[in-house]
């Protein structure tokens, strides 16, 4: 963005004083954390012991805050009432999960005992297939477009990749009064003859602009992803094909999207967990409504864990548990892809 | 079907100049306009005044209505070009009774003119006023938020880096017993976002009573799987030769870690530092559950709380919204070409 030789410059001077400073504290604090702590220590216990003590910190942390948790939360969807401290809470069995499963008609959240969670499902469900179907398509395109013969690619490239580094709540705010009802949108709407639109109180708008506002703000990621993985298709390919007599459109069929396949199922894995888990947005852009919409499995959570006057954390968890289940395979997939792309 | 697909995937350029590049630079033109657009219309959003604001159809420009003191009142007279028997004047208004108003001519305040509003056009002018920001800053703690959010960036940041980095250290350069399931236990809960584990996640910050606390919000998130991975692999490549010279030489095993090994993975730790500070500065979820005290919000928190109850006034919301995103702009300017090379290469974000 700034001229690359004033960049240079700043980045020259700060770089010298800072790395300076940087480097001598650095030092004394390494050395002086060697001979008051680890040194002592690594006489006492003897080097082999050394690593123990290396990943402790993180190990620490990890457990108490992630590992334990897990196991926490089979405690919680498994007894009820609204106490935080597992030891008030009476046993429940399979209660929070039969009220969840309890619907006269599984497509109908309105038949449901606790409405809320199937509808707050089919509205994850239905955001999640329409924002990955548009994502995985848009970036696609976009990437190959940016892996053309263009000028200022780094340019394009990053224009894509802003809105990536704004927080959701900055980008829920920007899109709420872009559609508010006398917003830029609807200005150029009536400016064009039309009717205004509700988009923010209507649920198909709502819900559709949830998508468009998601899609927006993520797609940078994921064409930077498949931009990664098109540039590593060697040229000598393209040049064999050419040779062979093959048109673009039997390249792209046999040749780039086959390479590109792997890549392709990670981002596509990728933005489904993350679209599963979709919150942050949601939460300033609509709030979960109208009515509720727009609520997703997240918001769900929150709601009955931490929001809510009466709070049912037995509900909440076990929402939780069926959302790790679904999430735990697919990283799974993820995983698996990744290792068979290396 | 198939010219899309040819139109998409050229990769060598031809002498003539084809209907492909046209729509090439379209489709690029059209995304500029589409991601930084919307972020150039709240920018120019923030300097409008209230009636700005609410005007429909709005305008691009942040206009603001002349005004003139005259003698005799108190407050400042919003200006007017009034069409009377065909002649055009600029007067003052100094009161509307229904569609009819009320004005006079600033040279000659004695004399009160009536007009219909309807032949009232009002004299503006293009204002990137700072009232929206000064009052914002002034309603909005802003300072305070700022603080809480570059607290919580800076030492999650340090510690993410601090204890990741030890942990690759010991996961890639020594063999000990359990080393093997420590590492697949801590890859298995990249399975388990915070988001799922919430309520218990909840109850060990309240036993430790660190509701309300910066520190609540920061410890929690330090331990990264994706980071410490990521060093690893990076400190994977060092080589051990290395670190067995330092070891005759009577370097104890901190000082190889921190005087060998971590300047030699700078690059990943650098790449680590980037990521942390963007996720700890647009973290939402997290800060929201553990933080209900005014003066503990991070920004994020206290931009959407701001939103909640001052749902009319726009032009301070607006601002808030710019002061927040520019700090991650400057970071986009800045060091844009690492961020995606840092991406491209380890597909995480």
């Amino acid at each position: 963005m700034l001229n690359e030789k004033t960049k240079k410059n700043i980045f020259q001077l700060l770089g010298d004083w800072v790395g300076f400073f940087f480097s001598r504290s650095y030092d004394l604090i390494a050395s002086g954390l060697d001979r008051i702590i680890f040194d002592p220590l690594q006489r006492l216990v003897g080097m082999l012991r050394m690593p123990y003590f290396f990943v402790l910190p993180n190990l620490l942390v990890f457990t108490v805050f992630s590992l334990l948790p897990v196991l926490l939360n089979f405690g919680y969807a498994f007894t009820k009432d609204p106490n935080l401290f597992l030891a008030d809470r009476p046993w429940a069995g399979v209660e929070s999960f039969k009220q969840i499963f309890t619907c006269a008609n599984f497509l109908d959240p309105n038949s449901c005992l606790v409405d809320l969670f199937w509808r707050s499902v089919s509205n994850t469900v239905q955001f999640v297939i329409f924002q990955v179907a548009l994502m995985v398509i848009v970036s696609m395109v976009t990437a190959l477009i940016l892996n053309g013969k263009i000028k200022a690619r780094g340019f394009f490239r990053s224009v894509y990749f802003y809105p990536v580094l704004l927080s959701p709540i900055v980008v829920a705010l920007l899109w709420r009064w872009i559609l508010q009802e006398n917003g830029l949108f609807n200005g150029v709407l009536s400016g064009l003859g039309l009717s205004t639109q509700a988009f923010l109180t209507n649920s198909t708008w709502a819900r559709f602009w949830m998508v468009m506002i998601s899609t927006w703000s993520n797609m940078g990621f994921y064409t930077l992803i498949l931009l990664a993985g098109l540039q590593s298709i060697p040229t000598e390919m393209y040049d064999a094909a050419k040779m062979d007599g093959a048109d673009r459109l039997q390249t792209f069929k046999n040749i780039v999207f086959p390479l590109l396949m792997p890549t392709l199922l990670v981002v596509t894995v990728l933005s489904l967990i993350r679209a599963v888990q979709v919150f942050d947005i949601v939460y300033a852009f609509t709030g979960g409504g109208p009515g509720s919409a727009t609520m997703y499995l997240v918001q769900y959570i929150y709601l009955n864990g931490f929001s809510s006057p009466i709070k049912q954390l037995g509900l909440a968890s076990a929402a939780s548990l069926l959302m790790a289940g679904v999430l735990v395979i697919l990283t799974i997939i993820q995983l698996s892809l990744r290792k068979e792309e290396v | 079907m198939g010219s899309i697909i040819s139109f998409l995937t050229r990769t060598r350029g031809r002498k003539k100049f084809h209907m492909t590049d046209i729509l090439t630079y379209v489709y690029l033109g059209l995304g500029v306009l589409i991601m930084f657009g919307p972020v150039f219309w709240l920018i120019m959003s923030s300097f409008k005044t209230q009636s700005e604001i609410i005007r429909f159809p709005p305008r691009f420009l942040p206009y603001k209505q002349d005004s003139i003191q005259v003698v005799g009142y108190d407050n400042l007279l919003p200006l007017y070009d009034v069409k009377i028997d065909g002649q055009v004047l600029r007067l003052a208004e100094i009161n509307r009774i229904g569609i009819g108003s009320r004005l006079i001519d600033p040279k000659n305040p004695s004399q009160v003119i009536d007009a219909n509003i309807k032949d009232l056009k009002p004299v503006e002018h293009v204002d990137f006023s700072l009232d929206n920001f000064k009052e914002g800053i002034a309603s909005f703690n802003f300072g305070v938020y700022l603080k809480n959010s570059v607290i919580v960036t800076v030492v999650a940041t340090v510690l993410t880096l601090i204890v990741n980095s030890m942990a690759a250290f010991a996961l890639s350069k020594y063999k000990f017993k359990g080393s093997k399931a420590i590492f697949l236990v801590m890859i298995a809960t990249l399975m388990v976002p915070t988001s799922v584990i919430l309520v218990p996640e909840f109850l060990i910050i309240t036993k430790l009573n660190w509701n309300n606390t910066l520190i609540g919000v920061i410890i929690p998130t330090i331990a990264t799987p994706t980071g410490m991975f990521l060093l690893r692999q990076y400190m994977l490549t060092i080589p051990d030769e290395l670190i067995d010279a330092a070891r005759i030489d009577g370097a104890s095993e901190w000082r190889i870690y921190a005087q060998i090994i971590v300047p030699l993975a700078s690059p990943a730790l650098a790449v680590l530092a980037i990521f942390s500070v963007m996720w700890r500065w647009n973290d939402f979820l997290w800060p929201l559950i553990v933080l209900t005290h005014n003066n503990l919000f991070t920004l994020q928190v206290g931009l959407a709380a701001f939103q909640g109850e001052l749902n009319v006034q726009w032009n301070l919301i607006l601002a808030m919204t710019v002061l927040t995103l520019i700090p991650v702009t400057l970071i986009f300017a800045f060091l844009q070409r690492s961020i995606t090379t840092g991406i491209a290469t380890t597909g995480m974000k």
